[in-house]
């Protein structure tokens, strides 16, 4: 167990594949996505679906967390 | 520790961290938004100009905040309540899950930080990357300030300015971690926020600035952006905070599963 020759030390603390991640970060990512979407921006610069409804509900959130809203 | 458990922590934090921001929204911030509403009403009873709003007449005024010619209007109260909460826990859970999977990813990558360490740099710069920068350039705005016919503009001024701060924010901590082993901890961070900082200040200096305030009274647009600052602020600090926590509870799982296994298979 002699340590004396090892340049450069081991990580001690275990990574998470990319190929392990991936598929957690693509399908939370999409989700993510389309949510701060349709809070942030919907019916604003652009309208899917058309209305004002999605807009006038978050309203107040969208105002306060800094979006540009109306 | 899996991706699943940074999602499930990201996804708690997010949730706590809705509650904070909906308390301080809700206290703080609605009264400005109230304020900002009253003066664009009264600025559109006396111009009549009728800009698409489609306020209704009296009494009903106070209560109704509505855009655009479409029917469908939410009541202030509504606006104030439900709906400021149905926002904010969006974003948070949103903004919470994304941090618990980059913190995932970051762990065990950002030199010798445990799992907890790393997170709590990923959220502080998630924080100032994606908030706290882009509100620099762009502050929020309270209702009244703005015109209609620049949204499109705007929105995309702000939404470049995020994407081009969050992937400098991520190129800096790949060049402090390449700079590590040569400069050390204190160089390789002091040379990351330095680069992060020279860059933003150009792409701020390139992207066009956006002043509609108007005759808009100053003191209602310092409080509103100040308390908006605290909401967003606050969404951000107790995300970061709660997701350390949680992953430094997950950590010491581990760790304390790891050494049982171990003092198994010495028996």
């Amino acid at each position: 167990m002699s340590q004396a020759h090892v340049v450069t030390p081991t990580p001690t603390v275990p990574t998470i594949s990319v190929r392990e991640l991936a598929p957690w970060a693509l399908l939370f990512g999409l989700l993510a996505v389309l949510t701060i979407f349709f809070v942030s921006a919907d019916q604003g610069a652009v309208s899917i679906p058309a209305g004002n409804a999605i807009h006038e509900w978050v309203h107040d959130g969208r105002h306060l967390m800094g979006f540009p809203c109306h | 520790m899996t991706p699943r458990t940074f999602l499930v922590n990201g996804l708690l934090a997010g949730l706590v961290a809705a509650i904070a921001a909906f308390v301080v929204a809700y206290t703080v911030g609605e009264p400005q938004i109230d304020t900002a509403i009253g003066l664009e009403e009264a600025a559109s009873a006396t111009a009549g100009d009728g800009h698409s709003h489609d306020h209704a007449e009296g009494d009903e005024a106070a209560h109704t905040h509505s855009h655009g010619d479409e029917g469908t209007s939410v009541s202030r109260e509504h606006q104030a309540t439900f709906g400021l909460a149905t926002a904010i826990l969006a974003l948070s859970l949103a903004y919470g899950g994304v941090l618990g999977l980059i913190a995932a990813f970051a762990t065990g990558r950002l030199g010798r930080l445990t799992a907890a360490g790393s997170t709590a740099v990923v959220s502080l710069v998630a924080f100032v990357a994606y908030a706290l920068v882009p509100f620099l350039k762009y502050p929020a705005t309270p209702p009244a300030v703005g015109s209609g016919d620049t949204i499109g503009e705007r929105t995309a001024l702000y939404f470049g300015f995020v994407l081009v701060s969050v992937v400098v924010a991520a190129a800096a901590v790949v060049l402090a971690v390449k700079l590590l082993p040569r400069l050390g901890g204190y160089g390789a961070i002091v040379s990351g926020a330095a680069a992060y900082i020279a860059v933003m200040l150009v792409a701020g200096g390139l992207f066009s600035t956006v002043n509609e305030v108007g005759d808009f009274p100053a003191d209602v647009l310092w409080f509103f952006r100040r308390d908006s600052l605290l909401t967003v602020a606050t969404t951000w600090g107790v995300l970061g905070v709660v997701l350390t926590g949680l992953v430094l509870r997950s950590q010491n799982q581990a760790a304390a599963a790891a050494s049982k296994r171990e003092a198994a298979l010495a028996l």
